[in-house]
């Protein structure tokens, strides 16, 4: 009697959420995903911050900010953001000389213009600007892109990815860099020239060596050998990866990591916390989490395959690709198979800019995958 | 001509794209393969290595020193104890610049400068992560001093210890010896990991030759550290579980030492230099040993100052050094009821026969005269009337018929030219001559004049004051003989179970006729009645006394020179000696007094045996300056020690 009842009003309950969510251009399964990653991280940071509420709630705080940027994005219609592109990117430049001429030094680096209500970073708005300025330049040029266009896009990159890395934060300026590679990429360059700007990458490491900080070089050294600087450079490597070994399969349970709580492990709530949940939750924990990024990355990936236009296409792509990069890129520097840069773990690191922006970025992807049927139609 | 222009082709970029998708897709899944790849390296495969090092970077050991045992005397009253004590400690591996630091501890008067080289010393050759005490007992304002400057000092810091207290202050320190710093001598010979964590050491007396009984067994307790090194209580939202292994306290040990008497002697030497051994004739048990100038053993404990040391180390009157066991003396005429028993045991002489005494002998074929301290001579006297008035001439002819060697031998037996065996180190042998004993020392013959001096007690010979009491307590027990011994019981820390420790016998000394011991004994009777030498310190006691008196001389004088006390450098005066037993039929007690150039021993010596005899035999602990009440100094408050959570 009870069942039939109770499974239509189930169903009534979806259909009604599934009405809200596309009149929200809202995409139920990416945010299902989000949601899942951006619960388990607070999960995680409570502990990681030593049991810091104050600190969990600024983090709430951010996230709520964050969801609602991601959801004023996503009412913005697609034909918008493609147009305000150029604009965005503009703005950006402009601001990041601004932030190279007089900006307030943060933790060693120029990073962060004060703009007296707000501090914010401007090299933030470049890792969506770039790749949305790359996919509006591409937008109505016939793809593959010709090498006069790849020159043209590579300039846009470089440009800001410079002055990001001059800051110095080679971490963002290498998530920038990767946003707008990324729509080059998926708009078709041949295999070809990527083989070529591999080659001059590799080609361009020992100048890129001259023109490193003496902390850059130090990190690219102490990865190769962690060992040489044990309580110095090399320090960072060597705990977290004590901190996620000596988690296990199981792990040593929530609050119960020493390396975390006993503070040996630097940057333990930030750009290590993916350390902590080696350490407390064990590789189950850390699985679990990869595969949570998958199933963004993947749902992401669809969405931009699904998208209408070559613009959306390509900065859906991009986006979601730049959400592997962040995760690829903080996972294998804590487990010690790529040199220490400084990129947060998504949407669990403690800080709100990284949080913000990639939360912006589904926003924007929501807003061009959800209204194709209008555009279509 | 029209250039050639690219359409865009919608359906073809929408395939190339998707292609790019579909590859970027499983390169991304493939990347994050590597990373789960690594962790189950890093979490499977080498899990145990990492989490070794992980328990290595949380869990540190800290050593739980033992509570050292106590110290008894025979009315079980304490005379070692132990109590806490603030103590300034240095962490070396915590510290950058560990003279810098001390120099800078010296500059705000923690530590005393001239120790700065010392201390670094011992701190560079301690283990980097064990505490290392620098000094041991903070007064209130050292504590208000370091906690002002606490944080300038990162790697020092203030622990509560115990630290040892001796209540009777300078009483019987020759016997306790002390407890000290742990020297860099002493860290060569020691098993650190059982004095991780223990600031002292037993150095002399005692102290140091118990040590092992008294130490104890040392344990250690994990405890968990934070990244700064700083011990934290718990981690996360658990306690968690470490092991502590509990130290095993040291044995405590009893004397037969009674504090009441050792007072009483003490008191008796006051002012004087000298030494007085009392001991038990039927065990050898030590019931009074001391050692006069003294000094406070608490000095060493607390940590002596160089300035201190020095003032005692050069004092003329030689505190530090242990006359009862270490200074050698002639016996002087206390050796004569010995040669009466060496004759005895030869069988050379008849002690009822009377011989003459003029003032002086002289060997067959000599004119030299060996003076009597009687210039008129004592007449006829037999072997009694000999002891009893000490009479030079008598044992003179003796020595010369016993020879040296049989001398030798029987005063061997009674102890004299070997360390008595008493447990605790730093005794000398005193000197018992032979002619064997001459050629090797001198390339030289004995001649019959050494040995008519050895005879009354002069010339080569040399006994320390144990050795006296050694064999007193002999003849009180007509010729058995035990081993002098502080240490009369152990009490197991961990079981309390007591173990006495049994007396240790010597080879007895067998004369062939044994009642021929109640002709010695008689002697040294006669000696306290009147007529005797000791007649006035003796008179009135309600039971007998054994003795014989002795005046050692410390410089010669020409052959026809009078000995004139007052004229004579006080430091140059003769040697007062005493040694007696009592009572005389059932010996309780035999002692040995010594006063350096105190004159006559009957005079001197005797009365001070008198108390100590009327204090252990009668009860009357009467004192002219009662003992100090043995304060323990006050600790001043700890501010609580930084933890974090």
């Amino acid at each position: 009697m009870l069942l039939p009842n109770t499974r239509s009003q189930t169903r009534r309950t979806l259909t009604a959420t599934g009405w809200l969510l596309r009149r929200m251009h809202l995409d139920g399964p990416l945010l299902a995903a989000l949601a899942a990653v951006v619960a388990f991280g607070l999960f995680v940071l409570y502990s990681a911050t030593g049991e810091n509420f104050g600190q969990w709630l600024n983090q709430l705080e951010r996230l709520a900010l964050a969801l609602v940027t991601l959801v004023a994005l996503a009412q913005v219609p697609p034909a918008w953001l493609r147009r305000i592109s150029p604009l965005l990117y503009a703005i950006g430049v402009v601001l990041l000389v601004a932030v190279a001429v007089h900006g307030s030094v943060g933790n060693g680096a120029q990073r962060w213009l004060d703009l007296k209500v707000v501090r914010f970073q401007p090299s933030e708005i470049m890792k969506l600007a770039v790749p949305m300025m790359c996919a509006w330049y591409l937008h109505e040029r016939p793809l593959p892109p010709s090498w006069r266009d790849v020159a043209v896009v590579m300039a846009l990159i470089l440009v800001p990815s410079l002055l990001i890395a001059k800051q110095p934060d080679l971490g963002t300026a290498l998530l920038v860099a990767s946003a707008g590679l990324l729509v080059l990429f998926l708009a078709g360059m041949s295999t070809a020239v990527i083989v070529l700007g591999l080659a001059a990458v590799g080609a361009a490491v020992p100048f890129a060596w001259h023109f490193m900080h003496d902390y850059q070089r130090q990190r690219v050294l102490t990865f190769i050998d962690p060992s040489t600087d044990p309580l110095g450079a090399g320090y960072h490597s060597i705990q977290s990866q004590i901190a996620i070994g000596s988690g296990g399969v199981f792990g040593k349970g929530w609050m119960n990591g020493s390396q975390a709580q006993l503070e040996f492990l630097p940057e333990r709530s930030t750009d290590f916390i993916f350390a902590v949940i080696g350490e407390e939750l064990g590789l189950l924990g850390q699985v679990f989490l990869i595969v949570l990024y998958l199933i963004v990355i993947g749902r992401a990936l669809y969405m931009a395959s699904e998208a209408q236009n070559t613009y959306a296409r390509l900065v859906c792509g991009s986006f979601a690709l730049t959400f592997f990069v962040y995760a690829f890129v903080n996972t294998g520097m804590v487990s010690g198979i790529l040199p220490v840069v400084g990129v947060p773990l998504p949407l669990v690191s403690y800080g709100g800019t990284a949080m913000v922006t990639l939360l912006a970025s589904f926003g924007v992807l929501m807003s061009l995958n959800s209204h194709r049927k209008l555009v279509g139609a | 001509m029209m250039r050639a222009v690219r359409i865009k082709d919608h359906w073809g970029e929408q395939r190339l794209f998707t292609g790019r998708t579909v590859f970027a897709g499983i390169a991304s899944a493939l990347l994050l393969l590597i990373v789960i790849g690594r962790l189950f390296v890093l979490q499977v495969v080498r899990h145990e290595y990492y989490a070794d090092l992980s328990q290595g970077n949380r869990v540190r050991l800290e050593p739980l020193p033992p509570d050292r045992g106590l110290i008894y005397d025979s009315n079980g009253t304490v005379i070692a104890e132990n109590t806490p004590a603030y103590q300034l400690e240095i962490t070396p591996e915590q510290v950058v610049d560990v003279p810098d630091t001390l120099q800078r501890l010296a500059a705000i008067e923690l530590i005393d400068a001239e120790q700065v080289p010392t201390l670094t010393r011992l701190v560079r050759s301690g283990r980097k992560f064990e505490a290392i005490p620098l000094r041991l007992s903070l007064s209130d304002a050292d504590m208000a001093s370091f906690s002002v400057h606490q944080h300038e000092f990162p790697g020092v810091e203030i622990q509560t210890r115990l630290a040892r207290w001796y209540p009777f202050g300078h009483e019987a320190v020759h016997a306790l010896g002390y407890v000290a710093a742990i020297s860099e001598d002493d860290l060569q010979h020691i098993d650190r990991d059982q004095y991780a964590g223990s600031a002292l050491i037993g150095k002399i007396g005692l102290e140091s030759a118990y040590e092992r009984q008294l130490h104890g067994t040392a344990g250690h307790r994990q405890v968990l550290v934070n990244a700064q090194g700083r011990r934290v209580d718990r981690l996360g939202t658990t306690p968690v579980h470490l092991e502590t292994l509990p130290p095993h306290a040291g044995n405590d040990i009893f004397l037969g030492l009674d504090m009441r008497v050792q007072h009483i002697a003490e008191e008796a030497l006051a002012g004087k230099r000298g030494a007085v051994v009392a001991i038990q004739p039927e065990t050898g048990d030590i019931i009074a040993l001391a050692s006069v100038p003294t000094y406070d053993p608490n000095k060493f404990t607390r940590g002596i100052s160089t300035r201190e040391y020095s003032v005692l180390r050069d004092d003329i009157d030689r505190p530090l050094f242990n006359r009862a066991l270490r200074g050698t003396y002639p016996p002087g005429s206390t050796v004569k009821p010995m040669m009466a028993l060496a004759g005895l045991q030869y069988g050379v002489i008849d002690p009822n026969a009377s011989r003459p005494c003029h003032g002086y002998y002289t060997l067959p074929g000599s004119t030299h005269h060996y003076r009597d301290w009687k210039k008129d001579g004592h007449g006829s006297v037999d072997m009694r009337h000999a002891i009893a008035t000490s009479c030079d001439v008598y044992f003179y002819g003796l020595a010369e018929v016993l020879g040296i060697d049989r001398v030798h031998d029987a005063l061997t037996l009674l102890g004299f030219g070997k360390p008595t065996g008493i447990d605790v180190g730093g005794e000398r042998a005193g000197l018992m001559p032979s002619q064997a004993w001459k050629m090797q020392t001198y390339k030289q013959q004995w001649y019959p004049g050494d040995t008519v001096i050895v005879g009354i007690g002069q010339g080569y010979l040399l006994a320390t004051p144990i050795q006296l009491a050694h064999a007193a307590a002999i003849i009180a027990a007509r010729g058995r003989s035990f081993q002098p011994r502080l240490v009369t019981a152990v009490r197991d820390a961990s079981t309390g179970r007591i173990t006495k420790l049994a007396p240790v016998a010597e080879t007895p000394l067998v004369l062939n006729d044994p009642g021929m011991w109640d002709v010695v004994v008689q002697g040294m009777e006669m000696v306290t009645e009147a007529g005797g030498t000791a007649v006035a310190a003796t008179r009135g006691a309600p039971y007998r006394i054994a003795a014989k008196t002795g005046t050692a001389q410390v410089f010669s004088i020409g052959q026809n020179e009078k000995y004139n006390a007052s004229q004579v450098s006080e430091r140059l005066r003769d040697h007062a000696l005493f040694i007696a037993f009592a009572p005389a039929d059932a010996p309780k007690i035999a002692i040995a007094v010594l006063v350096e150039n105190g004159g006559h021993g009957g005079s001197v010596a005797a009365p001070i045996a008198r108390r100590i005899f009327d204090a252990y035999l009668l009860g009357k602990y009467d004192t002219d300056t009662p003992a100090p009440p043995p304060a323990l100094p006050a600790l001043p408050a700890l501010p609580p020690p930084p933890t974090e959570h």
